[in-house]
């Protein structure tokens, strides 16, 4: 399957794949009105992690497992690998009870604490490529067929 | 090839996907005591609090039991199995042949002989959905009431019976709350923040009397003398391995049903995996019972594998839980409180004031276990260094860090994580 693989050396710490993340999952999907304007805003499902004051960066997101520690831990089923590639997280169906977070080894899932809702990289399902691909600007994030690790 | 599954819980799931992965032709017959098809069994106290709808109990897609093939035998209880003739006794009489049989029976409730509660009425136990509909019928007629356990299920009943605006007294006979998972700053955070929501927690303490008169209960005496009035009590002391139909038949019985690394009884063809399996402790190696949900997954989904003829080998029981009580999130995992100190490092960081708390234990360069209150961002990732083992020397000085992080591991590290392979184009 196609994943999201992250070159830490050409990352600038611009943190645009975030900006484009929370963009694609708000109601609008228009960066203004979804951070100004929208009741929830959404919180980006990848992470710009920084160090030496931004001498260091990288994006990092979910590697969609082949055998995701995320699913097994989930206590209510919400969690769910879908055609054996893409695995999401059905909202509705998450308590908040955070067993994946505890569980997740890349650190790849988000708590969204205004909704008690579990947030993970669902590889935007209504584009081609997903928002954090198009949006790097130095091409630090790479969409390509790959193993998970 | 004829599978049988006994129970049909988180271990099923795991050992039906595990199996469909290698074998879709062969019969898979699930064989349950419940009623229900698989749920949430972590979700009866949000169901008992009115968080969650019956509707959302559901663990599986619908069409999970029709895609996977499973012949579905509910609301059956399995009372004797011949390994001899390969062949599990249900209650009615009815015998059914296998050739592969796997064991995920789950746990019974342990409830221990207290004097004076035999014949009361409101006494319950919480691990089933029917024990939290039951619960919820009566609810009218519950006031007050104690709580024998202050472990997982006892804590979780506890908020449940919270929600529905009940008085609740927690008794638990360690010096604090969750005591295999918390240390004493961890329990006592959790503790002190229950008690401002009005749930009295008393420790070091338990039950020796139920007293009241008939079926109704006026309330319970405890070792120290105090009694604490209630009209009923919940019995959340453990739960033992769901294995008392083996009597008789050549499967070894621990603890808990002793397994190998295939998830393998000691009778070749048979399988145990989830609360009734006792297996390979990741640390010690020594064969324990791990009651938790992400384990028992784990463990199912090696037997099902197996028992298709795959190979897959567990890798040891990590202990772990995730729990947020009065929101408070607590994250805890692996060795959490050493019996042998010396052997160990502990690094704390703590802020009660805002219920903060984060504690790395080390056992020479390897992170072994951590405990964090408050922030649990990202607490996988030090799952991850447990499991991989990770020399953890080269960024000791950042464990305790709020915001530690994928970044803080060596390079060659993050990128067999996160980097592309081969050319990027």
């Amino acid at each position: 399957m196609k994943r999201i693989y992250t070159l830490e050396d050409v990352c600038i710490g611009c943190h645009l794949c975030e900006v484009a993340c929370i963009t694609e999952h708000s109601l609008s999907k228009e960066p203004v009105k979804a951070f100004l304007h929208e009741q929830f805003r959404p919180i980006s499902r990848c992470t710009v992690e920084e160090l030496d004051g931004g001498v260091l960066s990288l994006s990092t997101t979910c590697r969609h497992c082949d055998e995701p520690d995320c699913l097994r831990a989930c206590i209510s089923g919400a969690i769910q690998k879908y055609d054996n590639e893409v695995v999401r997280i059905d909202t509705e169906q998450c308590v908040g009870c955070w067993s994946c977070v505890m569980a997740c080894p890349y650190g790849a899932i988000q708590r969204n604490l205004t909704r008690k809702k579990a947030n993970k990289c669902d590889l935007c399902p209504d584009r081609k490529n997903p928002a954090c691909v198009d949006a790097c600007p130095n091409r630090a994030l790479v969409f390509k067929e790959g193993s998970q690790k | 090839m004829n599978y049988i599954i006994i129970g049909n819980s988180v271990a099923a799931v795991g050992a039906i996907r595990g199996i469909r992965k290698i074998d879709q032709q062969g019969n898979i017959t699930v064989i349950s005591r419940e009623r229900h098809i698989a749920y949430g069994r972590p979700l009866i106290s949000y169901l008992l609090g009115g968080q969650v709808t019956e509707k959302r109990m559901a663990y599986l897609p619908e069409d999970f039991y029709e895609n996977n093939r499973i012949n579905l035998l509910l609301n059956s209880e399995v009372t004797g199995l011949n390994t001899k003739k390969k062949q599990v006794r249900l209650a009615g009489g009815d015998t059914i042949t296998y050739d592969k049989l796997l064991i995920a029976t789950g746990g019974d409730p342990f409830v221990p002989p207290i004097e004076g509660m035999a014949g009361k009425g409101k006494v319950f136990t919480f691990t089933t959905w029917d024990d939290a509909e039951k619960m919820k019928g009566l609810s009218h007629d519950i006031g007050r009431v104690v709580v024998i356990g202050g472990g997982l299920i006892g804590l979780k009943a506890a908020e449940g019976l919270h929600q529905l605006g009940k008085q609740i007294t927690i008794v638990e006979l360690a010096d604090r709350i969750l005591s295999t998972a918390f240390d004493r700053p961890a329990g006592r955070i959790v503790a002190k923040k229950m008690k401002a929501n009005g749930i009295d927690v008393i420790t070091e303490d338990t039950v020796v009397r139920v007293e009241g008169n008939g079926a109704e209960i006026s309330g319970v005496t405890l070792k120290s003398g105090d009694f604490i009035p209630c009209d009923t009590v919940i019995v959340a002391i453990g739960v033992r391995p769901a294995a008392a139909f083996l009597k008789g038949s050549e499967v070894e019985v621990n603890r808990g049903i002793v397994v190998n690394d295939s998830m393998e009884t000691n009778v070749a063809g048979v399988f145990a995996a989830g609360d009734v399996a006792e297996a390979r402790d990741f640390f010690s190696g020594q064969k324990n019972p791990m009651p938790i949900w992400p384990d028992a997954y784990i463990q199912g989904d090696i037997a099902g594998t197996s028992m298709a003829g795959g190979e897959k080998s567990y890798s040891g029981g990590l202990s772990m839980n995730s729990l947020e009580l009065f929101k408070v999130p607590t994250i805890s995992m692996g060795i959490t409180n050493p019996t042998d100190p010396k052997k160990f490092e502990i690094l704390t960081y703590q802020d009660l004031e805002s219920n903060q708390y984060r504690k790395i234990i080390l056992k020479g360069d390897l992170l072994v276990g951590a405990v964090l209150v408050g922030n649990v961002e990202r607490a996988g990732i030090f799952a991850g260094l447990i499991r991989e083992k990770i020399d953890i020397k080269p960024f000791r000085g950042s464990l305790l860090n709020a915001d530690f992080g994928i970044i803080h591991l060596p390079r060659e590290v993050r990128n067999s994580l996160f980097a592309p392979y081969g050319k990027v184009a």
